[in-house]
């Protein structure tokens, strides 16, 4: 029952802003002078045909790249580029484009790892095993019980990941990112690979996140139909461009998008 | 210690209360919630419970109207059941998976004015068809989630439901007083459930089941099984399933025994693992996958593992039937058991979570000898019964020490057998249903005016044994020209239970002797092609191959011989066989989407190959269309060859005994 784009996002305060953000790779320009925000509690996509900068901005923004011009802002604070401790400790989760996920650890500790960050309890009490750091691992076992019971993967709580067909470690992935409890959550193609089934999951998935507890979501995905349906702005890019930037509507009428798509004829 | 419960409560909210009282610390339910294993004592769910019922009560439940159950094997759900029967109301549960048609048609026939339900899928597949639902009002749901931006005029939580009864409960001692009034209120003669059948024979039915005689059914099966409130059961078939109301819903209230919800569908084995429980219920399909699960875990064994599991295998073949039969096995054979039980089949059990199971039964279809053998072998006192909806589950079932693979024993307690004319199973139990609901024309369709009901099913009693055999649906059942009964299903199960024989389709009816067409399992009998060096190039290839040819007539000889062992079953050895050049696929319609054969199309489509088997040809030509998987069509045509099998003699009347 969502509406795209509704009220509550358009009056929202911005989460994350870049500014005329460029990233070059020797002479290879990946990013040219984009900017654009995200709102809190929206879904935001990303989409662009191949080469078009999309992860590169997914990088920049998590602090991998560090982008040679222009701004970051987030959460207020204005900088020339986001450090990935910085990122992380300020709520900001991904999942990658291709699995990158301990193999041959359960589910259950792949999305444990996910707490590293919010485990305060120092090397001694964690070899004591008891006491403060073993309430602490309860508590937190409790916060990964409950992503495990959101995302439906208790029947391979204790399965190997390297184990999993590629759908189910997706959504292993996303535990891991939601883990974090991050505010702002990067998801590089998550339906990459998946048939109608598993990519209806994910959607639902990502809509529910969104929805339950209020994260922000960034996207790339090249499936248009998915991106439509979930996101509540899109923005557009090519060749490291901004080309469009808008509802998905207004996105989906917009002359250079359809060209960028469809190709121009010369 | 056999006890009539029903003499002491007819209904099971009153059994319920019972259990408050005598099972008070027992736990009642179990639940895997958040990775943890969540217990209610029969106290505290007599206290849930009543609060529930309290709050329904608030929100406008009447008594003698319907409530719809709509999800899994949850005990909120269950409860759900518990609360709107104490209220006098009628639960009518609906199969989880069902889509929003079925569900549609089993709510508006309800008349259903409440709906108690699991989760969003659930209330979104009901919202879908809500303008063929004018009568419902309100929707109670148990999961929360995704649920924030849905009208909640028409939704509350369960939660919330039982929170407000609670809350009426403490504050107004009259309300506590009307709730226990209505408990003792509750009359065993009225209805207690109404179960909906599948419709698999046409639409579905809402068959009707009254407290007392539910209460008598379950009570007499309690007893027969030696059940106890020490008994454990996981809940993991369908909620609106027939078997697990009777099983684990009244068998539990009954008795006192401790009722497992897994933490979901899919988890449904591993925590069958980690509850071990002592009661069990498997479909003959779940047994076998458990099996081949088991078989191709242990191809990848080490060599060592692998020996020692196939060599105890072998003794359990011989001995652990007859251990567990309680017949005379030599110390040999007891010791080698008794090391195979420390060194194999205890921790298969275990893995298996059968290490508890004190009682295990399967169902519902014919189970291979082979299959069956091989669980009792391991020491589950697996057993079979037979039963439908309309008898409250149970019709036969075997008791211990008396297990036979085909049959399905002996009638339980209090229930009376009657073999109709035409083969038909007539029963008439204690849990016999009062009716089809809103339905009087199919009800006394479905009885014999003398007030046995019908099952639709074909069998006969065994001989040597005095079971009960069920052979084929009583519609399916023909009649050789020489009048004795042919029941093609029996027959096809038979052949069918050879690994190298994937569909039969057996003829007869109306005709002087019975034949059979044969599909070969292309996966079992090729790699039997590649052991014996048989070189071929396509099924047609194989399945014409006259080694294959030889392979199955042995199987169709065996066959022969045990249908003549029957007295009843002698006159319908097979005659003639053939096997089919091609394989039976649903996509040409010779299958249903179920996997199970039209035998009517079939002989239709391969009129000529019915014509060549009953006029002694030894070969014939046939060509069919067939459909290819990307929907193009084509022709395969083939000369199909015939073999004439012998007759095992028929014993003569006067020895068989």
């Amino acid at each position: 029952m969502r509406v795209p784009g509704g009220a509550d996002i358009a009056t929202g305060g911005v989460l994350l802003a870049v500014e005329n953000v460029s990233l070059a790779f020797g002479g290879v320009k990946a990013v040219t002078d984009v900017s654009f925000d995200i709102r809190k509690g929206e879904i935001r996509a990303i989409i662009g045909p191949n080469g078009a900068g999309k992860t590169s901005m997914l990088n920049i923004i998590n602090g991998f790249y560090q982008p040679q011009h222009g701004r970051i802002t987030f959460k207020g604070e204005t900088r020339s580029k986001m450090r990935p401790h910085d990122a992380a400790k300020g709520g900001i989760a991904r999942t990658f484009q291709n699995v990158a996920l301990f193999r041959g650890m359960t589910s259950l500790d792949n999305i444990m790892a996910g707490r590293t960050l919010r485990m305060n309890k120092n090397l001694f009490w964690q070899l004591l095993r008891f006491g403060p750091a073993m309430n602490e691992e309860v508590e937190h076992r409790r916060r990964v019980e409950e992503i495990i019971d959101f995302l439906k993967i208790q029947e391979i709580r204790r399965t190997p990941v390297g184990r999993l067909p590629y759908g189910l470690q997706k959504r292993v992935e996303l535990g891991r990112a939601l883990a974090m409890e991050p505010e702002l959550l990067l998801l590089d193609e998550p339906m990459a690979g998946m048939n109608l089934e598993e990519k209806e999951d994910m959607s639902r998935f990502i809509l529910d996140v969104n929805d339950h507890f209020g994260t922000t979501v960034v996207l790339i995905e090249h499936d248009m139909g998915v991106v439509m349906d979930l996101s509540d702005r899109v923005v557009v890019l090519d060749h490291g461009v901004k080309i469009a930037d808008g509802t998905p509507d207004e996105v989906k009428r917009t002359q250079a998008v359809i060209d960028a798509y469809l190709g121009v004829a010369h | 210690m056999p006890f009539d419960a029903s003499a002491v409560a007819d209904t099971f909210p009153k059994l319920l209360m019972r259990n408050a009282q005598w099972y008070g610390t027992r736990p009642s339910m179990r639940h895997k919630d958040l990775g943890v294993w969540q217990s209610w004592t029969w106290s505290e769910v007599a206290e849930l419970v009543r609060a529930y019922a309290a709050g329904l009560h608030r929100l406008g439940v009447q008594r003698g109207e319907t409530v719809a159950i709509v999800g899994a094997n949850r005990p909120k759900l269950y409860w759900s059941v518990m609360a709107v029967q104490m209220l006098g109301a009628i639960p009518v549960p609906v199969y989880a998976d069902a889509v929003a048609e079925e569900l549609s048609f089993v709510l508006a026939h309800a008349d259903v004015r409440f709906a108690a339900v699991e989760d969003q899928e659930q209330i979104d597949k009901i919202q879908s068809v809500l303008d063929r639902l004018p009568k419902l009002e309100q929707m109670v749901y148990d999961e929360t989630r995704g649920l924030r931006d849905y009208d909640h005029s028409k939704l509350t939580s369960m939660e919330n439901v039982i929170a407000d009864g609670r809350k009426a409960l403490a504050e107004d001692a009259a309300l506590g007083a009307w709730l226990d009034g209505e408990i003792a209120a509750t009359q065993g003669a009225d209805p207690s459930i109404i179960l909906y059948t599948s419709g698999t024979t046409g639409t579905s039915k809402g068959v009707v089941l009254t407290g007392e005689r539910s209460v008598r059914a379950a009570s007499d099966t309690v007893a027969f099984d030696k059940l106890t409130e020490n008994d454990v059961a996981l809940a993991y078939l369908p909620l609106a399933w027939v078997g697990d109301h009777y099983l684990n819903y009244a068998q539990g209230l009954v008795s006192g025994f401790c009722m497992a919800c897994p933490e979901s569908a899919d988890t449904a084995m591993s925590d069958l693992r980690e509850i071990g429980p002592s009661f069990y219920f498997a479909p003959p399909r779940t047994l076998e996958q458990m099996l081949t699960r088991v078989m191709i875990r242990m191809e990848d064994a080490g060599l060592l593992k692998r020996k020692m599991f196939h060599y105890f295998l072998g003794v359990a073949r011989r001995y652990g039937e007859r251990i567990l039969n309680g017949q005379s096995v030599p110390l040999v054979g007891r010791l080698l058991y008794w090391l195979g039980h420390i060194l194999v089949y205890g921790p298969l059990k275990n893995t298996l979570g059968f290490s508890r199971v004190r009682v295990a039964y399967t169902a519902g279809e014919a189970i291979g000898p082979d299959l069956f053998a091989f669980y009792r072998s391991i020491g589950l006192n697996l057993k079979q019964l037979y039963g439908q909806t309309e008898a409250f589950l149970y019709i036969t079932a075997q008791p211990d020490g008396a297990i036979y693979s085909d049959t399905v024993g002996p009638a339980c307690p209090n229930v009376d057998i009657r073999i109709a004319e035409n083969g038909e199973v007539l029963f008439k139990s204690p849990g016999m249903f009062s009716g089809y609901f809103k339905d009087d024309a199919k009800t006394a369709e479905a009885m014999t005016p003398d007030g046995y009901v019908m099952t639709g099913d074909a069998g006969f009693f065994d001989e040597k044994t005095g079971h009960l055999k069920i052979i084929d649906r009583a519609k399916d059942v023909g009649k050789l020209t020489d009048g004795t009964l042919f029941p093609p299903k029996y027959i096809e199960n038979k052949l069918k239970f050879y690994p190298n024989i994937r569909e039969v389709v057996a003829y007869g009816d109306k005709q002087g002797f019975v034949t059979v067409m044969i599909n070969i399992d292309l996966t079992a009998v090729g790699s039997w092609a590649e052991r014996n060096n048989v070189v071929y190039a396509s099924y047609q290839e194989l399945a014409g191959h006259a080694l294959v040819y030889d392979m199955i007539e042995t199987h169709v000889a065996e066959t022969n011989a045990s249908l003549a062992a029957d007295k009843m079953m002698a006159g319908v050895q097979i005659k003639r066989f053939l096997i089919l050049h091609k394989e039976l696929d649903a996509d040409d319609g010779e299958l249903t989407r179920t996997q199970k054969v039209r035998r009517g199309f079939i002989a239709e489509r391969y009129a000529t190959l019915i014509k060549a088997l009953y006029d002694g040809s030894k070969e014939a030509d046939i060509s069919t269309e067939v459909t290819f998987e990307d929907g193009r069509k084509g022709t395969i045509s083939a000369r199909v060859k015939i073999r004439d099998m012998a007759i095992a003699p028929l014993p003569a009347l006067g020895q068989a005994a």
